[in-house]
């Protein structure tokens, strides 16, 4: 009689990483949806494509390291990576130009640093940052003007065509520049509610881009509540980034205005979906606090300072180089100790 | 109410107890063979004090710990020893180890018991030995003898007694039925516990998903300062360190026991056992064991003798051969796979689960981490499992030892929720070992050293000895020059005189040879020899004499030092050095008999 012979335990009841990823992915649809409805066909086909590129990318880099194919490609880590290059990249970004952040993304940032679990950097960040910086007019001008899809949004087919031309930039009438870059642009030159007053801003706070950003928001108290990401990031991010616009940010003629740095661009995508990237992210409770804040500092210091219009990538990849720092000085203290120990050993031996 | 704290981490898997709480606890009866390892909890493993062929009684003690930790071990029923051999053992490594096995005759005869109704009015050292000689050592985990636990430390005062009646892990019921049937015991036993630690506060702890033997143990505290205490159901609430957090809101200091914090724990299988010990005189040779498993039909808890075979309970559930899968001793958390089920029941044996493939499945491949932090979120110890993990896998130990690998508990919540289905327990028992060894190699290495400084420091001195030897023998020789120039001139003075003193002088030197037989190494001897050597055949035997002395003296110290790095050529050396004595013996006394005979003759011809 052979019996099988395990070390314990014996009994295991996880979701599998697939799983997980799978439910990241479902967690999106709301903002997708959004992004949809208020900006056109542009974001959708954006997500089909980048996923068909991070696999395919993804299966490449598999066979030429010699992994089995099948193994890594079904734990999905791949297509969550295209999905959330799809939802950030703008609208009518040339097909070409988001291939080329896919790629570099897998292939550089994933695969290259060893594959699943071994990237220090967020491969999505790497890809939008890399394509930011080589394309910069690409990426800043290709964002749809706000309008429904069933108003005034291009259709399906015209989308298509526009992605699918190799020129960095579309025809005006379509595009425009987010709201976030505008109000650092025009309130140098025009009062708050000058600007405000732009179509761009609509009734609320940033025409369409307020749902789309409810909508992540909500996909994200999803993922908290499945238990798949903590609070911590999300939470401490968009704290920072609330305590830094009221700190700097009380004269709106001067500084965008709170609701407009929580709820127009990348904000809560970031904050739910990208910096929760648990591979690159700090990992005890207290680490996570201090990597969410880094990030949000940033991302308002960036945006309010800085030249690029939205700065979840750039705050994201900085932090990701201080997460060995952040996790080497955070430990959580063990039971049954007086406090935690820090350090390597031998420097400071508990 | 009383307050209740929350521990870190923790998972809710599937409890699988109603398997084994739909029937009383049975009577597993007289099996053909009981196997009785000599060792069946930490310290040291007991000796046979049987021989072969020996008719012992039930109860009788047939092994018993002379040094050290540890407790006797009896026969569970009365019978004929049939053998004392290596058997295989439960063990997580599947090794063999000494076994008295025992025929049982069928009569259960018992030896002569003595209970001690009024054990209040003995010693508490009385009857923490009579707990002692019962052989009870604790029943739920790795079975520290209990009159040791019992017995803390002279500066810490026990203030919390807690009876644990968790047992979280899911699938085990033994300490369930054993409270739902024989609560009465129970509160017996952990009032003389409580008598000898007296304590302030006395709790029984019990997880919420037992609501039977949370009333049935009220029911028998009730008239009594015993608490019982509800706890949250969720795993591992049942580990001593949890539990004491649950309870008390403290933590057991890393490295050190509960006693530390004035809390002790012990299992309700313990109790009981203390109580038939103390009450009746029996000592610990019966335990209740939960079997289960989709594997057998009939699953619940037997009460079996200690030494039942396994596979004897399992044919007693109607174990389904066909079915079985995967055989666990204990928990499906902490629990271990047997490759057979011919091993004994023994003191800690709580749980055997016969699974089939469906109900434990072979675990997923092992995928990379992803930093889910799955891990730590569940860990009960608030450790860092992933990164544990990470150094266990690249033989990072000392880092791993630095993020406190020896707190870990090896529960398995972690493991339990990975979602890269990484068998982290498994690393993390791999980096203890590897550490381990390691240490003992570092302390082999330290004794070789110091071993080594020793021999150094011994050569050194003999060295010096040797050279203090040489100086003391030119100056003898000196002496004996100036002396024999002396007797010569006063026996040309007084020639009438020297016969006499020729003939006092033979009984000098015959004194001498005396000595020198029985210290050869001596060097007056040697000069004495000398300084009297006229005689023409003399001079040969002297030689021979100095040769077979430092033949003798080299051989000693080889002898030496063999001895000190407990080389195997010692035995030869050894033979070696008692040859040369001999041939050093010889030589001095075919000496002393040419110079007793020749020295008046010598001396008178001068
Ligand atoms: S649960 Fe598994 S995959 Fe997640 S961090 Fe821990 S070890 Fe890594
Ligand atoms: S096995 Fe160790 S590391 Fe894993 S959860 Fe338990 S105590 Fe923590």
């Amino acid at each position: 009689m052979a019996l099988a012979q395990q070390s314990s335990p014996h009994a295991r009841k996880a979701r599998s990483t697939s799983r997980l990823m799978l439910w990241v992915i479902m967690a999106t649809v709301p903002g997708l949806l959004a992004q949809t409805i208020f900006f056109g066909w542009g974001n959708l086909i954006n997500v089909v494509w980048c996923i068909a590129v991070a696999l395919a990318a993804e299966a490449a880099m598999l066979s030429i390291r010699k992994k089995p194919l099948a193994f890594f490609l079904k734990d999905n880590t791949a297509a969550v990576t295209g999905l959330l290059l799809g939802l950030s990249l703008p609208q009518f970004v040339p097909l070409w130009v988001s291939a080329i952040a896919v790629i570099s993304a897998i292939v550089m940032a994933k695969q290259l640093y060893g594959g699943l679990g071994s990237n220090p950097f967020n491969p999505a960040m790497v890809g939008y940052a890399l394509v930011l910086i080589s394309f910069p007019v690409a990426m800043t001008t290709n964002w749809a003007q706000p309008g429904l899809l069933w108003e005034s949004a291009p259709g399906f087919g015209e989308t298509l065509n526009l992605l699918a031309s190799a020129q960095q930039t579309v025809v005006d009438g379509y595009t425009m520049a987010t709201p976030l870059d505008e109000y650092k642009h025009k309130i140098t030159t025009h009062t708050a509610t000058e600007v405000l007053a732009h179509p761009t801003f609509g009734e609320g706070i940033a025409r369409g881009w307020e749902w789309v950003n409810v909508a992540f928001l909500l996909g994200g108290l999803v993922l908290i509540g499945l238990k798949i990401i903590t609070w911590h990031i999300p939470v401490s991010l968009l704290a920072a980034i609330a305590v830094m616009s009221l700190a700097f940010g009380s004269n709106p003629d001067q500084y965008a205005p709170i609701s407009l740095h929580m709820l127009a661009g990348g904000t809560m995508l970031g904050a739910f979906f990208i910096a929760t990237d648990p591979v690159s992210a700090a990992t005890s409770h207290q680490g996570k606090l201090i990597y969410g804040a880094g990030i949000g500092v940033l991302i308002y210091i960036i945006r309010s300072w800085g030249n690029y219009p939205d700065a979840v990538a750039f705050s994201v990849l900085l932090m990701n180089f201080a997460v060995p720092f952040i996790d080497h000085y955070t430990p959580p203290r063990t039971y049954g100790h007086h406090k935690a120990r820090r350090g390597v050993p031998g420097k400071t031996k508990g | 109410m009383t307050q209740l704290w929350d521990f870190a981490g923790g998972i809710h898997p599937a409890e699988h107890k109603h398997q084994s709480t739909g029937r009383p606890i049975r009577q597993a009866g007289l099996p053909k063979r009981l196997v009785l390892p000599l060792q069946q909890h930490i310290g040291a493993p007991a000796e046979a004090i049987v021989t072969e062929g020996e008719r012992v009684l039930k109860g009788q003690r047939i092994a018993e710990v002379s040094a050290g930790m540890g407790v006797p071990v009896h026969a569970p029923t009365s019978g004929t020893i049939e053998s004392i051999a290596r058997l295989p053992v439960p063990h997580p490594s599947g090794m063999d180890d000494w076994c008295i096995t025992l025929i049982p005759d069928g009569e259960d005869r018992w030896c002569q018991r003595h209970p001690i109704p009024d054990y209040r009015k003995l010693e508490r050292d009385e009857v923490l030995d009579a707990i002692r000689t019962a052989g009870i050592s604790g029943m739920g985990g790795a079975g520290f003898p209990t009159n040791i636990k019992l017995r803390p430390p002279k500066d810490r005062k026990v203030s919390t007694l807690i009876l644990n009646g968790a047992e979280c892990e899911p699938y085990i019921t033994a300490d369930d039925m054993t409270m739902r049937e024989r609560s009465d015991e129970i509160i017996a036993g952990l009032k003389i516990m409580a008598w000898i630690l007296r304590p302030e506060r006395c709790v029984i702890a019990i997880e919420d998903n037992k609501p039977e033997a949370v009333a049935a143990m009220k029911e028998a505290a009730e008239g009594t300062q015993i608490e019982v205490i509800v706890v949250p159901t969720k795993y591992p609430s049942g580990g001593e360190k949890q539990l004491i957090r649950i309870l008390t809101g403290m933590e057991v200091p890393s490295g050190g026991i509960p006693a530390d914090i004035g809390v002790m724990c012990q299992n309700v299988g313990t109790a009981i056992a203390v109580a038939r010990a103390i009450l009746e005189g029996e000592p610990l040779i019966r335990r209740v064991v939960t079997i289960t498993g989709e594997a057998v039909a009939e699953p619940g808890n037997f009460e079996a003798l200690l030494g039942t075979p396994i596979h004897d309970l399992l044919d007693l559930a109607g174990l389904q051969r066909a079915q079985l899968h995967r055989l666990v001793l204990g928990g499906p958390m902490m629990g271990y796979t047997l490759n057979s089920a011919d091993i004994p029941v023994v003191k800690t044996s709580n749980c055997v689960i016969a699974a089939t493939a469906q109900e434990l499945p072979e675990p997923e491949p092992e995928q990379p981490c992803i930093r889910c932090g799955q891990c730590a979120e569940v860990c009960p110890m608030e450790l860092l499992p992933q990164q544990l993990f990470w150094y266990a896998k690249a033989g990072e130990f000392e880092k791993a030892e630095h993020t406190n690998l020896f707190d870990c508990i090896e529960c398995g919540a972690c493991s339990y929720v990975c979602p890269s289905s990484i068998p982290l327990v498994q690393y993390y028992r791999y980096a203890k070992g590897e550490i381990r060894v390691q240490q003992a190699e570092q302390l082999k290495a330290d004794h070789a050293r110091e071993r080594f400084e020793a021999r150094q420091a011994r050569l050194e001195r003999e060295q010096q000895e040797k050279e203090l030897r040489r100086k003391e023998r030119a100056k003898a020789a000196a002496d004996a020059q100036a002396k024999k120039k002396e007797e010569a001139e006063q026996a040309a003075a007084q020639s009438e005189a020297v016969d006499e003193k020729a003939a006092k002088a033979a009984l000098v030197q015959e004194a001498l040879a005396r000595k020198k037989a029985s210290k050869p190494a001596a060097p007056e001897a040697q000069t004495t020899a000398e300084s009297s050597a006229p005689a023409p055949d003399i001079p040969a035997l002297e030689k021979q004499l100095t040769q077979a002395k430092s033949k003798l003296e080299t051989m000693q110290s080889m002898l030496e030092d063999a001895r000190a790095q407990q080389a195997d050529n010692v035995d030869k050396l050894e033979r070696a050095v008692a040859k040369n004595h001999e041939r050093v013996k010889r030589a001095e006394e075919a000496l002393t008999e040419v110079t007793t005979d020749t020295a008046p003759v010598t001396q008178s011809t001068e």
